[in-house]
């Protein structure tokens, strides 16, 4: 730990009441939706405290999406990269394919508990959206899935699954026609809906209760890992490493070892074409404080306060914010936080595909890609556990064409 | 600089006292500023009191305008495609207000251009460009201490919104520390969709004024003379926004350039408006 500020007695105390990580997080909305927050909040909290609902969601993830989810001893990678042992906790072997689907799971009883009747929900990479649309399908609610338009024309596939599952799909043609304006449209259907309608955020960000919950509802992926690299190792990891967007598969791993003071951290930020290129994602290393979606945390944005675009080749990682949370990680100096570029993730997602025979997603190649510079300089006796919280399928045509194949 | 220059909350409460003793609700009228350009709005501006706004609400630019609906939107892209940026907007004002003493302008937007210009440094070059009051979309009373305090401390006003979602346990909360006025948005959505009926509205100005004595305006949805002149024989005041912006962008040519029709058409509307609200109550 570098950080000189003060640090707490434990990392795993925050939000408090309103929704505060330190300076980050909070309810920045609209009026109209702040009753529905402050309900929200109230039907999260009961349920939390209740072990039917627990029990319920425990039923689902195992037998619906199929948890745990292995981890994995990456042999072959470990030999190639010749240092530190490196394991996968394999996310992408949930149904629909990605981490994504714990959180959706969880929400959609809650908004069920809740009485509510319509679901909607903003999708980057559509790997929420396919998650949300799943849900929804199973327990016969009516979804309505935003989606950028640049980020329809690059994920071809997830849009057909998503309309396969019987969801609607609305493009989004405003702003940079990517994530973050796929999720104020969500706010602008949630606020004019306000009566029927539950949003299924799909990160650990938007307004308090958002970040929490999210959190909560991936913590499954540090608890089981916790447990499993006990039983292979009968120690805790060195290392933790996973991909940053909004951050929820990477807060789902980290949290449950935040107060474990010997495991370091490693969040992986999108680079894009490389930070010095002002054409990346990475609002931790080059962003600033500020308020957006409902959350004060960092953002990209100019002098003027204007927010700026995102540019990854990994569409769920093109954002322009990030969860409050790893924020707060970030200055409390609990995490460190890295960019990884484009051609970088791209190698790595090569050479996990060969030498492990796992098409990883190119989010979390860009957590590979950490991996691949970080584990040949720790000794054979280190142990990292990396976040493999999607599968590449939906990839294969982004890939394709940035290696000049045509398919 | 001059008193009769800097921004208060007086002037908003001088022109409710006026609008008073005239026996009539106000109009009023919301642009963005710098829409479609910083020229052409300045002109728009200046002629909006001549026209019959009683008050003016300037839009700052965002590029996340998450509570409105397409008309503003697009104003706001027009404008920051056009270079605009807060000093401008700032600037904006202080050319009005050199003119102009007595026309009320809040500015209305989102909070982060505000949190990244500083909060101290921005009321104080508020107030001395003659801005009157403030109204931030995504700043509920849980989180606005930071900026309601110091803007009322400044002498600015900070008028909140209240929605149909406002209940009486939360009323309580939204009317403190607030002056000038209440703005009651009168349906739930983004601006620009559709308008409450007049049940709704006479239900809400029922509700709302158990809980607080200051002037009322109700916008969301208001389109046409009529609707206004309903909304004001409720309301202390009737907001007019999409449907003025909206005008703007009917005037531009094939470029989305500002023509010469541009400020005329906005004051037509805003003439028509005002005499559906001059009319109301007759």
């Amino acid at each position: 730990m570098t950080s000189s500020s003060p640090k707490p007695n434990s990392y795993r105390t925050l939000p408090d009441t309103d929704g505060h990580f330190g300076n980050y997080g909070g309810r920045f909305v609209a009026e109209t939706l702040m009753p529905l927050i402050l309900e929200l909040e109230q039907a999260y909290k009961d349920a939390k405290n209740d072990p039917e609902f627990q029990k319920e969601l425990d039923y689902y993830l195992k037998y619906y999406v199929g948890r745990p989810s292995p981890l994995y001893f990456a042999e072959r990678m470990t030999a190639e990269l010749g240092g530190a042992k490196v394991y996968f906790k394999r996310d992408e072997l949930n149904h629909t394919g990605a981490h994504k689907i714990n959180n959706c799971i969880g929400q959609i009883l809650l908004a069920m508990r809740m009485g509510k009747t319509r679901i909607i929900a903003e999708t980057g990479a559509g790997q929420h959206g396919v998650a949300t649309a799943t849900v929804c399908a199973r327990f016969g609610l009516p979804c309505t899935v935003y989606m950028g338009a640049k980020d329809i024309e690059r994920q071809s596939p997830n849009v057909f699954r998503m309309k396969l599952l019987g969801a609607e799909v609305k493009p989004v043609e405003s702003g940079s026609r990517s994530l973050k304006d796929a999720m104020n449209e969500a706010l602008r259907d949630w606020v004019t809906n306000v009566e029927d309608t539950f949003y299924i955020i799909g990160t650990a960000a938007g307004p308090h209760p958002y970040p929490e919950l999210v959190r909560d509802f991936q913590c499954v992926i540090g608890n089981e890992a916790k447990e499993q690299i006990m039983e292979a190792e009968g120690r805790l990891p060195d290392l933790l490493v996973a991909a940053i967007g909004g951050g929820s598969n990477a807060i789902g791993l980290f949290h449950p070892f935040l107060d474990d003071k010997d495991v370091e951290i490693t969040g992986v930020e999108a680079a894009g074409h490389g930070v010095h290129t002002g054409k990346h994602a990475a609002s931790l290393t080059a962003g600033a404080p500020g308020v957006l979606h409902g959350n004060r945390t960092y953002l990209l944005m100019d002098d003027d306060g204007q927010i700026t675009e995102a540019d990854s080749i990994s569409a769920g990682l093109d954002y322009p914010g990030i969860g409050p949370e790893h924020s707060w990680l970030k200055d409390i100096g609990r995490v460190n936080y890295v960019a990884i570029t484009d051609k970088e993730a791209l190698a790595a997602f090569k050479l996990c595909s060969e030498c492990e025979g796992i098409i990883p997603a190119l989010e979390p190649s860009h957590a590979l890609a950490h991996v691949i510079k970080i584990a040949p300089t720790m000794s054979k006796d280190k142990i990292i556990i990396v976040n493999l919280c999607g599968r590449g399928d939906k990839d294969i045509f982004t890939v394709a064409e940035a290696l000049g194949v045509k398919l | 600089m001059s008193d009769a220059i800097i921004g208060g909350k007086d002037r908003i409460e001088k022109r409710f006292a006026k609008l008073k003793e005239e026996g009539r609700a106000g109009l009023v009228t919301f642009i963005t500023a710098g829409d479609p350009d910083p020229e052409a709005s300045f002109e728009i501006l200046k002629a909006l009191p001549e026209a019959g706004a009683d008050i003016i609400e300037l839009g700052m630019p965002f590029t996340d305008p998450m509570a409105d609906g397409p008309a503003i939107q697009e104003a706001s892209n027009r404008a920051l495609a056009a270079g605009m940026h807060m000093r401008k907007t700032l600037s904006l004002v202080r050319g009005f207000r050199d003119q102009d003493h007595e026309t009320p302008i809040i500015l209305m937007g989102y909070y982060n251009p505000i949190y990244i210009y500083g909060v101290a440094e921005f009321l104080e070059d508020a107030r001395n460009a003659g801005v009157d009051g403030l109204i931030v979309v995504d700043l509920p009373p849980e989180e606005d201490a930071e900026l309601c305090v110091p803007t009322v401390e400044k002498g600015l006003s900070f008028i909140r919104l209240t929605t149909p979602t406002s209940d009486d346990k939360r009323l309580p909360k939204l009317v403190q520390n607030t002056s000038g006025f209440v703005y009651y948005v009168s349906v739930a959505g983004v601006t620009g969709a559709g308008s409450a009926s007049n049940e709704q509205i006479i239900e809400a100005m029922e509700r709302l004024r158990r809980h607080t004595k200051l002037p009322i305006a109700v916008g969301f949805g208001i389109k046409t003379a009529a609707q206004a002149a309903e909304v004001a024989r409720q309301a202390d005041a009737a907001v007019v926004g999409s449907a003025i912006v909206s005008k703007i962008a009917e005037s531009l040519d094939e470029n989305g350039k500002a023509t010469d029709k541009t400020a005329s058409m906005v004051t037509g509307l805003v003439r028509e408006l005002a005499s559906g609200v001059r009319d109301a109550r007759k």
